[in-house]
């Protein structure tokens, strides 16, 4: 190996090839005519189709310069007439649709689904279902913030937190799969109960998440919550005050970070959630930065209520005792008359709810998912209105993002924490 | 290389090198293509979500060249569509399509991308067959990683059956009408025929 | 019963129509459209009422014909934790149309639109009344409407040529090319839609 001097002249403006300093005088051929700065603005289109839009969703920003003015968001680019099908077909029927609508926590819906049936028809779960439900709308909470925290790192440039809140997600899916089957579409309820009972395993293995799950936001917060770069970008950025948060009716993080302490599960509460230990954050300044403070102590506090809910896990029937909506067991089916009667009607002609109606709302990751039934005395709902926290929330992105920058609007979409699914429907 | 001689070659003829030589040249590029096929993740729905699963680190698709996703469609070879297509979404992913530069190729990802799926309703293309070609249909709703990843080997197999010398450009075809459409009506009302259980639930009560 | 009820019919007497209690429990209130945004405002300012969050807005097409369309509203007493149905009654067969209360709630204006675009009621005052979900020439109808079937009125293959024909650059909104007709970057043909008012246009069928 041979080692050679290389001379380069180099010179930059001010400092020769030495470093000392050069003046190098300014000429200016001709004069240049001042360049003409309207106050045009600019009408950007940001999708259907683009990376940071956390679906297809269009965004026309308006932009004065670089600053948006207005944005006018698009939507339906999703529309799938799911409200349209669930006339179509029977309450348990209607489960699988659920998956489908907010797939980020698919559990948390099947169980608001089952819910609203049950209130419509005026049944009673056991209590092991109950349990159980929790165990479902608490890992279906950390799946979904885990996805959140993934996309908006990404959106603001932080590539690694992805990586760690899948691999987590990997883990609920493990035990999501275990249980049901899915990794993604559990449909885990029915009406009166669930599809399944848990398996061996289930426990050890969701009592070992709970042990190892805050390591990971442990990481996820000493890499993001004080990072000089995720703080400039986030903090003063897309800010709603409390006032303006209830008129635009948004619920869930975006809410409590503007300082409304209201959760359904506190406030409405279901499932038996008011008998639980945990705490709501409330957010103080309505910024991206405090959503996304909200949105990592929920999941914290998650992990309590799951750990909660283990040890206090009932034994006894995870279905209720009613032939005439529970389906019966198969070896009764198939030796019993009475039972492969119940089992006949069950799936030829489905359930039956009573005339009326009724609305059940729940504390979804995204906000307050509610699902309305009106029923006209049949088995196949009349109307199955679904209240969309994120098409709500999503109201309010103009008022968020005036004033900003076209980078920040990336920030603030991402800080609703949309799923176009769910906001088109 | 597995090569099967057609019988009026005879080793030392100029036909016999010219396609030796052309075989060499198609193995070659068609090795360079497969094995780094620049993924234009189109995911709309649920699909997306496993999509992204997959690209994560347990399933990992750096392992076929596939980590650089395209969001630009210039820049893409392979359409991913993940995801159900509604009809507003119909001229976007045409639009798409036809940004992307030869040669390309079209994944379509889940049952709704391939079938409709469970949509079989007012909103929803039964098929996006019926608006761009396809090369290979992944099943599933949604479908595991490992099945995306079949799906994309299936697909690098039948890049490397492909050669340069081919007359025919399958992937170069042009709609067949002004209005776009790339089968004749007929056709496309006889594949969005309902069938199995969407044939009974046409009845509200 | 919830006791907002009584304060109902005492302050608005006959506007208000039937009450009961729902399955679920929240008191649900039948109020006539033409005074809708009169309750709905006493509704919300009352001090004892405070009616400050709005739940939802939607509608329901019952399958017997002879029933009407309503519209229902659920608002929401944050500190005491109530939650009220209000229904406006319309007539299915005739004009759809109320008063739009996004002057109340500006979650509202997203709300309204989807049910404008779902069974065609329209909303006087509401600022920006067009389709949400489906595009804006969508030329099948009001597809939750009962009289709408499962998959559309057309054939599969008229609905593959329509949606291929929307033209997505055609889909701005009227404010929208309004912005950059301003800056004069508008090419003719959007500048002619934008002086004749509209917002695209359906392709000739065949």
């Amino acid at each position: 190996m041979s080692k050679r001097t290389v001379e380069l002249e180099v010179a930059t403006t001010g400092v020769d090839a030495h470093g000392d300093p050069v003046r190098v005088p300014l000429g200016v051929a001709e004069e240049a005519p001042e360049p003409e700065i309207g106050g045009e603005h600019l009408l950007i289109n940001l999708g259907p189709q683009h990376p940071a839009t956390h679906g297809v969703l269009r965004l026309v920003v308006e932009l004065d310069g670089e600053t948006v003015v207005r944005v006018i968001p698009h939507l339906g680019y999703l529309h799938s007439g799911f409200e349209k099908l669930g006339e179509y077909r029977h309450y348990n029927q209607i489960i699988p649709l659920t998956d489908r609508t907010d797939y980020l926590s698919p559990m948390a819906n099947n169980v608001a689904l089952a819910l609203a049936a049950e209130k419509l028809m005026g049944i009673a779960i056991t209590p092991r279902c109950t349990v159980l439900r929790v165990i479902a709308c608490e890992m279906s909470r950390i799946i979904s913030h885990m996805v959140w925290l993934g996309t908006t790192a990404i959106d603001l440039g932080a590539f690694t937190p992805f990586l760690w809140a899948f691999q987590e997600r990997e883990r609920i899916y493990n035990l999501q799969e275990m249980w049901t089957g899915a990794r993604l579409t559990t449909s885990l309820t029915r009406v009166g109960g669930m599809m399944a009972d848990i398996p061996d395993g289930f426990v050890e293995g969701l009592r070992h998440f709970i042990a190892t799950y805050p390591k990971t936001l442990g990481e996820i917060d000493r890499i993001l919550t004080r990072n000089a770069i995720w703080a400039g970008r986030t903090q003063g950025i897309g800010v709603l005050t409390a006032d303006e948060a209830i008129n635009y009716s948004l619920s869930g993080p975006m809410l409590r970070a503007s300082g409304v302490p209201w959760d359904m599960r506190k406030d409405q509460p279901y499932l038996d959630y008011e008998t639980y230990d945990f705490e709501v954050p409330v957010g103080e300044h309505g910024d991206v930065y405090d959503r996304y403070l909200v949105r990592l102590e929920e999941c914290y506090q998650s992990n309590r209520i799951l750990a909660q809910a283990l040890d206090r896990l009932p034994d006894g029937p995870i279905n209720v005792d009613d032939p005439r909506v529970i389906l019966p067991p198969k070896s009764r089916a198939m030796s019993d008359m009475e039972a492969m009667i119940f089992h006949f009607k069950q799936v030829m002609e489905g359930v039956k709810a009573p005339v009326g109606e009724a609305y059940v709302g729940v504390e979804n990751p995204k906000g307050e998912l509610g699902y309305y039934f009106v029923s006209d005395g049949t088995a196949k709902p009349v109307r199955w209105r679904i209240r969309p926290p994120a098409f709500i929330n999503l109201g309010a992105i103009s008022k968020m993002a005036e004033g900003h920058l076209l980078s920040d609007l990336i920030a603030i979409n991402a800080s609703i924490d949309i799923v176009m699914g769910e906001v088109d429907r | 290389m597995k090569h099967v001689l057609e019988t009026k070659e005879v080793a030392g003829s100029p036909n016999f090198h010219l396609t030796r030589f052309e075989k060499l040249v198609d193995w070659a590029v068609n090795q360079s293509r497969a094995n780094s096929l620049w993924p234009m993740p189109f995911g709309t729905a649920c699909c997306a979500i496993e999509f992204m699963a997959t690209a994560a680190s347990r399933y990992d698709l750096a392992r076929f060249g596939m980590e650089r996703q395209a969001f630009s469609p210039r820049q893409a070879d392979v359409l991913i569509c993940a995801g159900r297509l509604p009809f507003k979404l119909a001229p976007v992913i045409r639009r798409i399509y036809d940004q992307m530069p030869q040669p390309k190729w079209v994944i379509s990802m889940g049952a709704c991308a391939s079938t409709g799926g469970i949509f079989d309703n007012y909103a929803m293309v039964q098929g996006i067959d019926t608006i761009v070609p396809v090369d290979v249909y992944v099943p599933g709703c949604p479908p595991r990683p490992e099945g995306l990843l079949y799906g994309i080997l299936l697909l690098h197999k039948k890049i490397k059956g492909e050669s340069l010398f081919d007359a025919v450009r399958r992937r170069d075809e042009q709609p067949l009408d002004e209005h776009g459409l790339r089968l004749a009506p007929a056709e496309i009302d006889e594949i969005s025929e309902p069938f199995g259980n969407s044939v009974h639930q046409f009845r509200s009560a | 019963m919830n006791p907002t009820v009584e304060g109902l019919k005492a302050t608005f007497g006959d506007a208000i129509g039937r009450a009961g209690v729902a399955r679920d429990g929240l008191s649900v209130v039948v109020v006539r459209a033409e005074r809708l945004r009169d309750v709905v405002r006493w509704l919300k300012d009352t001090p004892g009422q405070a009616y400050t969050y709005l739940v939802d807005i939607t509608a329901v097409e019952y399958r017997d014909r002879e029933r009407p369309l309503e519209l229902v509203y659920q608002l929401r007493a944050m500190e005491r934790k109530t939650d009220l149905r209000v229904k406006v009654e319309l007539d299915p067969q005739g004009e759809l149309a109320v008063d739009s209360v996004t002057p109340l709630w500006a979650g509202a204006n997203w709300l309204e639109r989807e049910v404008y675009d779902m069974f065609g009621v329209v909303f006087a005052g509401h600022p920006d009344l067009r389709r949400i979900l489906m595009w804006e020439t969508y030329a099948e109808g009001y597809p939750l409407r009962k009289d709408f079937p499962l998959r559309g009125r057309f054939s599969r293959s008229e609905q593959v040529r329509q949606a291929l024909n929307t033209n997505p650059e055609a889909n701005y909104s009227l404010e929208e090319l309004s912005i950059a007709e301003a800056s004069d970057g508008l090419p003719a043909d959007m500048r002619e839609r934008l002086r004749r008012g509209e917002r695209g246009r359906v392709p000739e069928s065949e």
